[in-house]
């Protein structure tokens, strides 16, 4: 790799247009194929079987009267699947939650799985298998489960972290702490202090699309695989070493996604797939059901959090501290370490100190969820910033412009910033016409900060101009909110040629150079790198190439809107040769023309939102409903504004569903409750207002274009800023994510009551 | 020299420090000396480190150069969503 990404500024013709997305049509048409649209000819039904118990060993698991069953044509166990992982540790555990091996650890895990020639006989198939538990006792509850005497998820885990070496294992596999300065000192400078605590319920993406696959794999030791996923070249590495397999020899093709936002960052049944087509020597198609989905795919942290922040009279925050617990499923993760790192980086603190404990739970394994584990500590910092305000007797906005992290603060998490746009965001949200509109009775308005990292990560692009001068364009990364569009953008910019004339597709693992996943915000930020990087490679062959047809050095040959200039007085009397012009010659001048770029796209750039809601609360039934929503964010360079909005208030949408009606809720047999979009409710258009949105355009120093990520800030303020608008509408503090009718109402009740 | 911080719990595995001096000119370097005097930390490489250079998050670029005035910080390799 030898390109400088530094941003340079220049006048854009394509960027910042809103061309129709080329997946458009067939998306509301049907013709889009998902991941269980593909079919094989052979092809047989895959079903699974998961533990009823949140907790049990597995004595013995007998698949015989099953394997006898017509129509069956492979049976598989853990034993299927036997361990590749060499040692590595979070391998083993992605083995383990594919197919529990010695414990079913939560209510839902994978046991067994079948391969039939219909979904009929996969299920009798399923009854017939026989499973000897030994259920033990379980916990679900992320405080609960750190309580001396908690029944233990793993007894080979002891705490990391911790000043003293544990003697005994622990549902905690981690503890991690940042911070700078004197926190006891900086409280004593305070004249306000607010101290509170915080609990968030456990949320699923909720995506529309579950998890599908169709599988092949073939007696020569090959295979493919088609697969609804955010990072196909992830799941063919993290498939090919869970199979002892090449990973040359896996294909994996994405299909187009029905929403993924972290949850399709993780291989769950592709494996069980896989593993049952190379028993079956026939294709095996795999769906998971909503239920399924529920209870056994990636859900987010149930936390608890508690703050304490402090101010002089004068508005400046002297101290400030958070201790979070996240919760994990049974298996480590770092969810507490993001929490704590993300929690206080709004803010420009002289003392600070956050502590996170990774909390073992017998709950599905933890997966990320756009800006993973930000909403939930925002929540708790965010409500009580707002409450701090109150009591210094400052404006919310005001009080957070003045202790708002800028360039040259030392973060909470503890590098210093360069150029942020937190403040930005802030005094638009102060000047926002949103912020003057009447309210009216029960109604209030609530705002919140949020902040969210940004990644980069491992990209591969091609660009292929045809002989008729237009231009394909492979990426690896998948196209989760229109990328397809603003990619051909960033491609008819670089070139200079129209919009119309490129063509974007997602190239399957064996077309192209390992690709990261699209996640951390990062698929438009580091695949338009890659496809500048691309482009101007293959700039410079058809410089090459105009030059060979007019016979001139190359050194004389300019790129400029499209076409190839001579340079210099000896030239004068030569035209521009156009790009369709000079590939219209390739076949002469040296053959196929293409630009390549593989790059490790760094320096994402952090990324702010301020958030401004209206709610209405009725308080006879606790009941309540967004009535205004309005989104500021820094959006670097919004390469096509129309998907740059979409992402905005597709976060706000998923975190109003978040903090008003999501939760899973689990029995005391430790079974989930609600496994379903009926009983777990998200918000439907019906329920939300329309979502306003202003973009900040403040240059990302280290994109050509000043790109920043998009994605997941969005999801980070919407928690707080409505428990804030609740707040001033009703006068009760809630402390309990979701707000639930219930939980509103009862709080309504205990404010009455006094 | 470079002077480099530690995030909390990586300097307890580097004997209970949170700042380093090291000889290093790219990350990749900073990498290899870090686990050459500290065999604590190589674990800690293994699962992932990023590099803060002047606020600037790093995580892959290992032949990233570190400016002798700069300020270097050691922090988690975190993903998203």
């Amino acid at each position: 790799m030898n390109f400088d990404p530094r941003y340079s500024t220049r006048n854009f013709t394509a960027v910042g247009t809103r061309p129709i997305r080329p997946d458009g049509i067939d998306k509301v048409t049907g013709r889009a194929r998902y991941g269980a649209d593909f079919n094989m000819a052979g092809q047989l039904v895959g079903r699974i079987l998961r533990s009823p118990h949140a907790h049990a060993k597995i004595k013995k698991i007998d698949t015989s009267k099953a394997e006898k069953l017509p129509g069956v044509k492979a049976v598989i166990t853990a034993a299927d699947l036997p361990d590749h992982t060499n040692g590595d540790a979070a391998m083993y555990d992605i083995l383990d939650n594919c197919m529990a091996r010695k414990k079913a650890l939560y209510d839902g895990h994978a046991v067994a799985a079948v391969a039939a020639i219909d979904a009929r006989t996969a299920r009798q198939a399923l009854k017939l298998i026989e499973v000897d538990y030994e259920v033990l006792a379980h916990v679900t509850d992320v405080d609960e489960a750190m309580k001396h005497g908690a029944p233990l998820i793993n007894d080979a885990v002891f705490t990391e972290g911790l000043e003293e070496k544990p003697v005994k294992p622990s549902n905690v596999t981690k503890r991690s702490q940042f911070g700078h300065g004197d926190v006891h000192a900086g409280f004593g400078h305070a004249d306000f202090v607010v101290e509170r605590s915080f609990r968030t319920e456990q949320t699923h993406q909720g995506y529309i699309e579950p998890h599908a696959c169709v599988a092949s794999a073939n007696a020569d030791g090959t295979a493919d695989l088609w697969v609804c996923t955010q990072g196909h070249f992830v799941y063919r590495q993290h498939c090919a070493q869970l199979l002892g397999m090449d990973a040359s020899k896996l294909r994996v093709t994405s299909s187009e996604i029905g929403g993924g936002f972290g949850g399709k960052t993780h291989v769950w049944a592709e494996p069980v797939a896989l593993a049952l087509s190379r028993k079956a020597g026939r294709p095996v198609k795999l769906v998971m059901t909503r239920d399924e989905v529920f209870r056994a795919s990636g859900p987010t942290s149930a936390t608890s959090i508690d703050v304490r922040i402090g101010a002089r009279k004068d508005g400046t925050i002297t101290a400030a501290e958070a201790t979070l617990r996240y919760s994990c499923g049974p298996y480590a993760g770092s969810w507490a370490e993001v929490g704590a790192m993300t929690s206080f980086a709004c803010y420009r603190l002289e003392n600070v100190k956050t502590v996170g404990y990774e909390v073992l739970v017998n709950r599905p394994k933890t997966a990320a969820y756009r800006a993973p584990s930000a909403p939930m500590a925002a929540f708790a910092v965010e409500s009580a910033i707002d409450e701090l305000a109150k009591m210094v007797g400052m404006d919310p906005v005001d009080f957070r412009i003045k202790n708002a992290a800028q360039e040259g603060t030392r973060s909470s998490y503890g590098p210093v910033y360069g150029p942020i746009g937190i403040g930005p965001t802030l005094e638009a949200v102060k000047n926002h016409p949103h912020m003057k509109a009447p309210l009216g009775k029960n109604q209030g308005r609530g705002m919140a900060c949020g902040f969210w990292f940004n990644f980069g990560g491992q990209t591969c692009t091609d660009l292929n101009i045809g002989m008729d001068g237009s231009v394909s364009l492979a990426v690896g990364t998948i196209d989760v909110g229109g990328s397809r569009a603003s990619l051909s953008l960033i491609a008819a910019e670089e070139l200079g040629i129209a919009y119309e004339h490129v063509k974007a597709v997602v190239a399957d693992t064996s077309s192209l150079g390992y690709n990261d996943m699209t996640d951390g915000s990062r698929g438009t930020f580091s695949t338009s790198m890659a496809t500048i990087s691309a482009a101007r490679n293959a700039i410079r062959t058809l410089r090459e190439r105009a030059a060979q047809m007019w016979d001139i050095s190359v050194d004389d040959v300019a790129w400029e809107h499209g076409h190839a200039v001579a340079r210099g007085e000896k030239h004068g009397n030569l035209g521009k040769l156009s790009l369709k012009e000079i590939a219209a010659a390739s076949g002469t001048t040296g053959g196929p023309i293409a630009g390549h770029s593989e790059l490790v796209a760094d320096g994402a750039g952090v990324s702010f939102a301020t958030h401004i809601c209206d709610i209405e609360v009725d308080p006879e039934t606790g009941a309540t409903r967004v009535l205004r929503y309005t989104v500021v964010q820094d959006a670097g360079k919004a390469v096509h504004p129309t998907y740059v909005e979409g992402q905005y208030q597709g976060g706000a949408a998923q975190g109003i569903g978040w903090a008003l009606n999501e939760e899973y809720i689990y029995g005391k047999d430790g079974r989930l409750q609600n496994a379903g979009f009926l009983d777990y409710r998200i918000p439907v258009c019906s329920d939300l207002p329309m979502i306003d949105t202003q973009i900040l355009e403040i240059p990302n120093p280290n994109h050509p274009y000043g790109v920043r990520g998009v994605g997941e800030t969005s999801i980070v303020p919407p928690l707080a800023a409505i428990a804030n608008a609740l707040s001033n509408a009703a006068g009760v503090r809630m402390t309990h994510i979701p707000m639930s009718p219930p939980r509103v109402l009862a709080a309504l009740e205990a404010a009455r009551e006094g | 020299m470079v002077e480099v911080t530690l995030w909390g719990s990586l300097g307890r595995a580097a004997g209970g420090t949170n700042k380093l001096d090291i000889e290093a000119k790219d990350i990749r370097e900073l990498f290899r000396k870090l686990a050459e005097q500290h065999p604590g930390l190589q674990p800690w490489i293994d699962r992932g480190i990023a590099v803060s250079i002047d606020g600037t998050i790093y995580r892959d670029t290992w032949s990233k150069q570190l400016p002798q005035d700069a300020e270097i910080f050691l922090l988690p390799r975190l993903a998203g969503g």
